[in-house]
């Protein structure tokens, strides 16, 4: 009975540790979470020093958002993502396997290391500004095509006066932004696969493209899941750096507009009622997106379906 | 249960660390009492002081009628302004400051000036100032907003009679058609709500002239003469002969298409938005503006590599390298966007002109807030740095504005003491107080920030050439919309 007792109490004393976390979450997220939610069906926003709303409106802003470009910024959030997440993914899939392979040795690892996580360590704001300013009119990398003779004075490239421009470099920035916090991390994936399965391909005559392909890629897949997921719910937020780029007006044609931008303009206006619709949408894309990619990646037989491995569950257990 | 003592001693201190923050705040909040209740203290002899020197001035009251600064309640004056140019001209003009300081200034009286500066990028010093202003009438004493200061862009979104954020001149003690009779006209109308009665008042106007290179005009025509130059840039016609001799000799006249926009915004014939409307009228003269900055813009007499203003490309064109031959700015372009980015570059290389059309671009305006609790202050401080005559020449002199005053100006335009070393020797004031006499002044609305900052947006990538003329207008409406929900409509001239 007495022993009985004792567990109960520590496990209540755990629930104890834990409640501030859970406290603040509820104060503030939680509730600002319900609010937003609330608001998206107000029409509430202010013109001037005028407070407009709230009234309700039902589903008036998310039907107002659907015909608004919505759909548009959409796309240009995913093309901005996705030029910027394979660069990332290959080249850091292929210096962690560099890295990591013990055949190769690469001298001052640590070195290097560091060196392509310090992209990250800048605050993203600065390292556009940084950009707009190497890529102006009038800057740097126009003043040295200039002097080698490429362009002449009268025709400076206009790199962000075209959606190819603005957009390669939007990715161009997330990729040397993210890629070495993806090696890093591929590289714990792969230093964490048993050596022995790497020695046992060796001696079986395995070359290197077949070692990656069929022994790294397949082990590391739930980190792989893990990056892909965290990089979708990062590009569908993504915003200082195109924002900064294009001054908030993600020229040319809006192009480069994406969906947090859009959201920030919203909010510059203190419009809550759609913000917060658009908050709601977002909120609902990421968690499809998040299960879909889970699903996809979490399945644990080569075949893809979950269906097939269960199946060949029961087989086995019947076998035995 | 020694254990279960310890652990529930423990978990409750934890929790109790944790809290610690919460109780932080809390006891703030209760020592915040005890401070209250001291700054009543201290303000009870303060008061008895403000008694004594009311008898004071009683004594002398007939005389110094004009202003009883003891009368007011509040012992701290809190000024909101986006950037130091109104701390900077208070400091430096206002008779009552005893220490002048970068955060706060002392006064004669015990009183203290709280300077509260905020950027007006991005909107931020708006969002403060709405907020401080939203606030104003729950807020203590010694937090109220006294006198702020607001842009000639978003002016009347303060001036507004029905929101009553701005104290009436008149409520305040200033009569517009004595106190200010000297300010330029186009100036007491922008600072009129709609019913005309004054709100804001400012020390200075802002006639726009053509501000040019001397060693580029001595190159092209052979002379840096103003007058001459002047009869080369007096209407738009004269203005495109000589970019186009300008850009045979290698220059371009401009250095991008924004730079022209304030000519013809200023000479619209109606608001952006009437007043109680939602529907956005784009005036004739912006399509003049899209159509003339298109044909500039191809024929070469931009510099191609600057697009929009406020940005680095913009600003080395007014370094000693560039190709661009002038610009177009009133007297603050000069003193806060010229003289700094021509940086190391042979003093005297400028000279002012006329330009193609008059206007007016911007201003600062100074509005007591209402519910202030220093009304005598604010006042005094509006009076002294717009109305009055001395301070104002010394603005002009020490900060090189065209200050709000029709005779000090008019004695400046005459007056050697006037004259720039930026500008070769050359009085500005010649060309500047002229240009004054001629704004008309376009009818203002409150989303003339936002007009004005989107259009120039969307139309960029016309002039460039990415998107035709209806995908630029339509790009418009969109941006509009978002910033101001309540805008329904756009309306294009035919």
């Amino acid at each position: 009975m007495k022993q009985k007792n004792k567990k109960v109490n520590y496990s209540k004393w755990g629930y104890i540790f834990i409640l501030p976390f859970f406290l603040t979450f509820f104060i503030f997220s939680f509730i600002p979470l319900v609010d937003t939610i609330r608001y998206s069906f107000f029409q509430y926003f202010r013109s001037g020093l005028k407070w407009i709303g709230p009234n309700f409106v039902g589903l008036e802003n998310y039907k107002s958002l659907l015909q608004s470009d919505m759909l548009r910024y959409a796309g240009n959030t995913f093309i901005l993502w996705i030029i910027g997440f394979v660069p990332q993914i290959v080249i850091s899939l292929l210096l962690a396997s560099w890295f990591v392979d013990a055949r190769l040795k690469i001298k001052g690892q640590q070195f290097f290391k560091v060196v392509i996580y310090m992209p990250n360590l800048i605050m993203a704001s600065a390292f556009a500004m940084l950009f707009f300013a190497l890529f102006s009119l009038k800057g740097p990398i126009n003043s040295i095509l200039i002097s080698w003779g490429v362009i002449t004075e009268t025709t400076p490239i206009d790199f962000m006066g075209t959606a190819l421009g603005t957009r390669s470099l939007v990715g161009v920035m997330n990729f040397l932004m993210w890629f070495g916090n993806t090696t890093i991390m591929l590289m714990a994936a792969i230093m964490g696969i048993s050596p022995d399965i790497f020695e046992a391909s060796e001696i079986d005559g395995c070359n290197s493209f077949q070692r990656f392909f069929r022994i790294t890629l397949p082990l590391i897949r739930p980190i792989l899941a893990y990056t892909l997921i965290t990089s979708i719910i990062g590009g569908l937020q993504m915003f200082d750096v195109p924002q900064i780029l294009t001054n908030g007006a993600g020229s040319p044609n809006r192009t480069s507009y994406t969906l947090i931008m859009f959201l920030n303009d919203h909010l510059k206006s203190k419009n809550y009622g759609m913000a917060g619709a658009l908050s709601v949408y977002l909120f609902v894309v990421s968690g499809i997106l998040c299960y879909i990619t889970y699903k996809i990646t979490n399945d644990d037989d080569p075949d893809g379906s979950k269906a097939a491995a269960r199946k060949r569950k029961k087989m086995e257990r019947r076998m035995k | 249960m020694k254990k279960k003592l310890i652990s529930v001693l423990l978990s409750t201190t934890m929790i109790a660390t944790i809290l610690g923050g919460c109780g932080g705040g809390s006891n703030n909040n209760s020592s915040s009492t005890p401070a209250d209740n001291t700054s009543t203290e201290s303000n009870a002899p303060a008061a008895d002081s403000n008694a004594s020197t009311g008898d004071n001035a009683a004594t002398g009251d007939s005389a110094a009628a004009a202003t009883d600064l003891s009368s007011d309640a509040g012992q701290v004056i809190n000024i909101y302004s986006f950037n130091t140019e109104v701390r900077d001209r208070i400091n430096a003009v206002y008779p009552e400051i005893t220490e002048a300081g970068e955060s706060q200034s002392k006064l004669k009286d015990g009183r203290v000036i709280n300077w509260v500066i905020n950027p007006n990028q991005d909107g931020v010093y708006q969002d403060k100032l709405d907020e401080a202003l939203a606030g104003q009438m729950s807020a203590a004493d010694d937090e109220k907003v006294d006198i702020f200061a607001a842009e000639l862009d978003y002016i009347t979104k303060y001036t507004d009679a029905d929101i009553d954020a701005a104290m009436k001149l008149t409520d305040l003690g200033i009569d517009p058609n004595t106190d200010l009779a000297d300010q330029f006209d186009f100036t007491k109308t922008v600072a009129s709500d709609q019913n005309g009665d004054m709100r804001a008042t400012s020390w200075q106007a802002c006639p726009g002239v053509l501000v040019y290179r001397r060693d580029i005009a001595k190159e092209v025509f052979g002379t840096d003469d103003p007058a001459e130059i002047g009869k080369k840039t007096s209407s738009w016609d004269e203005l495109k002969k000589t970019a186009e001799e300008l850009k045979a000799a290698g220059y371009y006249t401009l250095a991008c298409y924004d730079d022209t926009f304030r000519l013809y915004s200023n000479s619209m014939a109606q608001p952006w938005v009437a007043a109680t409307d939602t529907v956005v009228k784009v005036d004739q003269q912006i399509m003049d503006w899209v159509n003339d900055s298109m044909e500039w813009y191809q024929a070469g007499y931009f510099d191609p590599a600057v697009s929009g203003q406020w940005n680095s490309d913009w600003y080395t064109a007014m370094s000693p390298d560039s190709k661009v031959f002038s610009f177009l700015f009133p007297a603050w372009g000069i003193d806060t966007q010229l003289v700094p980015n021509w940086g190391d570059g042979a003093e005297g290389s400028w000279a002012v002109t006329n330009a193609p059309a008059a206007y007016n671009w911007g201003g600062t305006f100074v509005l007591a807030a209402t519910g202030t609790d220093n009304p005598a202050y604010a006042r005094d401080i509006l009076l002294c740095l717009t109305a009055n005559a001395d301070s104002l020449t010394k603005i002009s002199q020490e900060y090189a504005d065209f200050t709000n005053a029709k005779s000090v100006m008019q004695n400046a335009a005459t007056d050697a003491a006037f004259a720039s070393d930026f500008l070769g020797g050359q009085n500005p004031y010649e060309y500047f107080t002229p240009g004054a006499d001629n704004i008309k002044m376009a009818p203002l609305s409150s989303y003339d920030q936002g007009c004005v900052e989107l259009i120039q947006n969307s139309f960029h990538d016309y002039l460039k050439g990415q998107v035709d003329l209806d995908t630029a207008k339509a790009n418009f409406e969109t941006a509009i919309k978002e910033r101001y929900p309540e805008i329904t409509e756009v309306q294009w001239p035919e």
